[in-house]
């Protein structure tokens, strides 16, 4: 290993540096027509009737159909997709592109507009008329628990399905019983638009004879995308070519089988026409799926000294008004992580998702881990509190075996942790952010009485990733597997095609999967070409998402690479006529031991095996291998996070002034990539914690969907970070890596709010509920302080 | 409901960009941003937002930088524009696009190009910016990937060689 390991400079980057990368909004194809999408302006209706006349006469207009007609004309032969049925009896009305008869979330289709230029779609779409009768609006998780109003005229409950996972409800009822301590945490999980920049677009295209379509979507998923159109379009799968172009981020965002896509692709195969749409900024907060959205309450006991004896988590997660993709599966991904990085004796966990008339809610960076290690963490600090001791003492006695190393530990929630070593890793980042002289400086400023107060928090995340093995996610009723498949194909002049099954979005694969190659098959990195998100291209792949593509894709290249290893020996051995066993393979050079002048490259193999012209008797031809790689478990990347924040007690004004963050996600292979993706993730969870929050009035209006008001922070808000890292190597796979592209999202929003509550501890505050503006804390230091700010 | 159905008046729209003299017909409504695009092919200046809010759509006019989702084309007719394309120059990349390599200033690479637009023109009228310079300087201009420590040491890093 030469080249992993160090900073390497991507790839990727001069292409997207000379604005040469392409993003589905700069690709056309000749004859195109904009979709232009008639969305409701009700959060729930009855559709009385809709009149096109006027847009279908309007200039440049080719169609115009609405969702009664569109279900008539027999495009779709299912409705949308959802994978993720958690439950047996999990209520899932039937959920199709475009509204026939019944409008659920402010934006649902209602109709679709066929035009020849991006601006006539848009007017077009405004001329379609609709007549809505308008229903009672389910616009909070608190409205849908109670059924008062059905969110859905079809249901009888909002409530769609209840999911425990409770492996031993006695012993956490006899831990509650025996408990010294205990703590409450009710914490409410915001919704938020994961606001990737680049906004999603679809590009359909029909071969003119013959049926093929090829289709270009912003997606991280394409080769989920290509199975689910067969499914859901009736098209033959083999007729569907996906691609997905340079992808200007996804956060999970772009993991959907959206109706816009589904849309595009049967209309151009109807009419045999190329079709397209691009969302628009604000269009985002109905068209693209919400992240978070839950309700939470965990409760721990504990004995006299703080030792964790059992913990009880609800959630009520809220669906929005449709089942996408993942949207039930979401709260379960955090189910086994609220008891974090702690030695938890009994463990009991339910969950029920309700139905309401707001965007579907789905996977958004993290989906469902950064919901549950914010939980967890929020309330060690409140066990703290309660104990009497400070939040780095009360983790030191709850970490997994004592704080110190371990492999293959068996946790309450049932999961078998891969490897951890918490007792160093927090050490070392207490170490790294001053831990001690920001206590003694908040002290100062606490005594002298300044309006600038300090809070210092922490959060020790464990998170799950790496998904998934197969059987694992069979026994959460998930339709998939979590394989990932990789080719190594050696060209016959000796440059090397990686072919892919994950799909990137800014991670970098093209450099991290070079550099892979580079190290275990003595190539230049330069020299490895990675060919990936096109299904033509990469026939076989479950793409990017969950932090599995090194974990799960990366292991399967490199596990490729052995095997072109192993099978180039044996030419090699019989060219240099010696006993396989006799060559060693070093630097892309096989040689025979002891004789150092009988050497070949491996270069040279691959011509040999080009031109199968002298190979072993009975070897087929050519130097490619292929592996597909289902993962014994998962991995379980930890790090401690030391958030820093400054409250104005004058305005509530809280300002993030430091951030230390020690993550441990193995061997990384590029450290600068790593790096790139903990600033990333860290600053995602801040928003969380400080800015951002997808706000419904009682209508079920989003009232902030565009930039204007929905704070994505900018580079005013954040600081510089301090990271570094431990390295405690996976026992799941044989490159003992784990994943970090969600990892900064996991670990922050619980520091920050732990610093927010510290800072406003001296005033008897606990808790504030994210996201932390200004105006909330000023209230409640107000509060807090009889009356008076 | 009439404006609404009306195709615009057609113009032809003049401008230099990026040294070169274009020429397009295009709506009079047309933003600068989409005779860029969907005119003249220059993609490489994206759309992030549709309020002025992310700079995506950063491009320079005389030296300036101007997010081009906020002028209509016909409002510059005439004028010298540069959009990324036009910032490498014989197959080098320009030192701030370099810089951004160097550094890892860029992810997804979506908000990139209107990044490196605004940091240059930043540069131009400051040359030497301290960290919070630079940060306040790019203000206008929106990441999801960086968390904009890299991008800030970029932009930085240009400055400190100038
Ligand atoms: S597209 Fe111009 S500022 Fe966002
Ligand atoms: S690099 Fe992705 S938005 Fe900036």
């Amino acid at each position: 290993m030469t080249i992993m390991g160090t900073p390497r400079l991507r790839k990727e980057d001069p292409k997207l540096l000379t604005g040469e990368g392409k993003f589905i909004d700069d690709i056309h194809a000749h004859g195109e027509l904009w979709m232009g999408m008639v969305r409701s302006p009700h959060a729930h209706a009855k559709i009385q009737s809709i009149d096109t006349t006027e847009a279908a006469a309007a200039p440049g207009v080719h169609s115009v159909y609405t969702g009664a007609e569109l279900q008539e004309m027999g495009l779709w032969v299912a409705p949308l997709p959802c994978a993720w049925p958690v439950t047996e009896d999990m209520v899932n009305p039937p959920h199709y592109p475009v509204a026939a008869d019944e409008v659920r979330h402010v934006g649902d289709l209602v109709a679709v507009v066929l035009c020849d230029s991006r601006y006539g779609a848009v007017d077009a779409a405004e001329l379609v008329e609709v007549d809505y009768e308008p229903l009672p609006v389910v616009a909070s998780i608190d409205a849908a628990v109670t059924d008062a109003v059905m969110a859905n005229t079809d249901i009888s409950s909002n409530k769609a399905y209840s999911w425990a996972l409770e492996p031993d409800p006695e012993a956490v009822d006899a831990a509650f019983a025996a408990a010294d301590h205990t703590v409450v945490g009710e914490f409410v999980q915001q919704r938020l638009i994961p606001a990737a920049m680049e906004p999603r677009g679809v590009l359909a295209i029909p071969a003119p004879f013959g049926g093929d379509i090829t289709f270009y979507t912003s997606t991280q998923v394409p080769h989920i995308m290509k199975v689910m159109l067969a499914a859901t379009t009736g098209i033959a799968e083999n007729k569907i070519r996906v691609i997905a172009p340079a992808v200007g981020g996804g956060f999970g965002a772009k993991l959907n089988v959206n109706p816009d896509e589904i849309l595009a692709v049967t209309l151009a195969n109807k009419i045999g026409l190329p079709v397209r749409w691009t969302e628009t900024r604000s269009e985002a907060a109905f068209s693209t799926h919400q992240g978070r959205g839950q309700n939470q309450k965990i409760e721990i006991a504990a004995d006299a000294n703080g030792k964790i004896l059992g913990i009880r988590v609800h959630l009520d997660a809220d669906m929005g008004a449709y089942m996408m993709l993942l949207t039930p599966g979401v709260p379960l991904l955090g189910s086994f992580l609220y008891t974090g990085v702690y030695d938890v004796p009994a463990f009991g966990f339910t969950c029920d998702g309700y139905f309401t008339n707001m965007t579907p809610t789905d996977a958004y960076r993290g989906a469902g881990r950064p919901e549950a290690s914010y939980a967890i963490e929020r309330a060690m600090d409140l066990l703290a509190l309660e104990v009497g001791v400070g939040p780095d003492e009360i983790r030191r006695r709850n970490f997994l075996a004592g704080g110190e190393a371990f492999e293959n530990l068996e946790t309450a929630s049932t999961l078998v942790f891969d490897s951890g070593n918490y007792g160093p890793n927090l050490e070392k980042a207490l170490k790294l952010a001053d831990y001690a002289s920001l206590k003694a400086e908040q002290q100062r400023r606490r005594e002298a009485g300044e309006s600038k107060q300090l809070g210092i928090g922490m959060c020790t995340y464990v998170e799950i990733c790496g998904l998934a093995p197969s059987r694992a996610l069979a026994g959460l009723n998930y339709g998939a597997g979590g394989w990932e498949h990789a080719m190594i194909r050696f060209l016959p002049t000796g440059t090397v095609e990686v072919v892919s099954g994950s799909t990137p979005h800014g991670q970098g694969h093209e450099t991290s999967w070079s550099m892979i190659v580079a190290d275990k098959l003595g190539v230049d990195p330069d020299d490895v070409h990675v060919l990936h998100s096109d299904t033509a291209h990469s026939p076989l792949g479950l793409d990017t998402y969950g932090s599995r593509s090194l974990a799960v894709g990366g292991t399967a290249i490199a596990m490729a690479c052995d095997k072109v290893v192993d099978k180039a020996r044996l030419i090699a051995a019989h060219q240099l006529e010696a006993n396989p066993d006799d060559l060693e393979f070093d630097g892309g050079m096989f040689r025979v031991k002891g004789t150092p002048t009988a050497e070949i490259p491996i270069q040279g193999i691959a011509y040999e095996a080009f031109t199968a012209h002298n190979l072993p008797d009975g070897m087929e031809p050519n130097l490619q291998e292929q592996v597909t790689f289902d993962p014994e478990n998962f991995v379980f990347p930890f790090g401690t996070h030391i958030a820093v924040v400054e409250v104005d007690e004058d305005t509530g004004g809280v300002t993030l002034v430091g951030y230390t963050a020690v993550d441990d996600c193995g061997p990384q292979v590029n450290p600068m990539i790593v790096q790139g993706q903990m600033h990333g993730g860290i600053v995602q969870g801040v928003a969380q914690a400080l800015w951002e929050e997808a706000s419904y009035d009682e209508a079920g209006n989003c009232k902030n969907p565009s930039f204007l008001d929905y704070l994505v922070p900018s580079p005013m808000e954040v600081p510089n970070m301090v990271l570094d890292s431990t390295v405690t190597p996976s026992t799941s796979n044989p490159l003992g890596v784990k994943g970090a592209g969600e990892a900064g999202t996991i670990g922050s929003a619980a520091a920050v709010i732990n610093a927010v509550c510290d800072a406003l501890s001296p005033y008897g505050v606990t808790d504030i509920s994210m996201p932390a503006t200004p105006q909330k804390v000023w209230r409640i230091l107000r509060d807090a302080k009889g009356g008076e700010a | 409901m009439d404006q609404l159905t009306h195709r615009g008046i057609f113009v032809q729209i003049d401008m230099t960009v990026n040294g070169r003299a274009c020429s397009a017909d295009v709506e009079d409504r047309t933003l600068l941003v989409h005779y860029l695009r969907d005119h003249l092919e220059l993609t490489g200046t994206n759309v992030g937002c549709d309020t002025s809010s992310c700079g995506a759509c950063t491009v320079h006019i005389g030296g300036q930088s101007v997010k081009s989702c906020t002028v209509l084309a016909a409002q510059v007719r005439g004028a010298d524009v540069t959009t990324i394309e036009g910032m490498a120059t014989d197959g080098e990349l320009h030192p701030m696009q370099e810089a951004f390599r160097q550094c890892h200033g860029l992810q997804c690479g979506y908000c990139t190009p209107g990044m490196v637009m605004a940091a240059t023109s930043l540069l131009s009228e400051n040359a030497n910016p301290t960290e919070a310079e630079v940060r306040e300087g790019l203000e206008g201009n929106l990441c999801r990937c960086t968390g904009y420590q890299n991008i800030v040491k970029s932009v930085l890093s240009v400055g400190g060689q100038s």
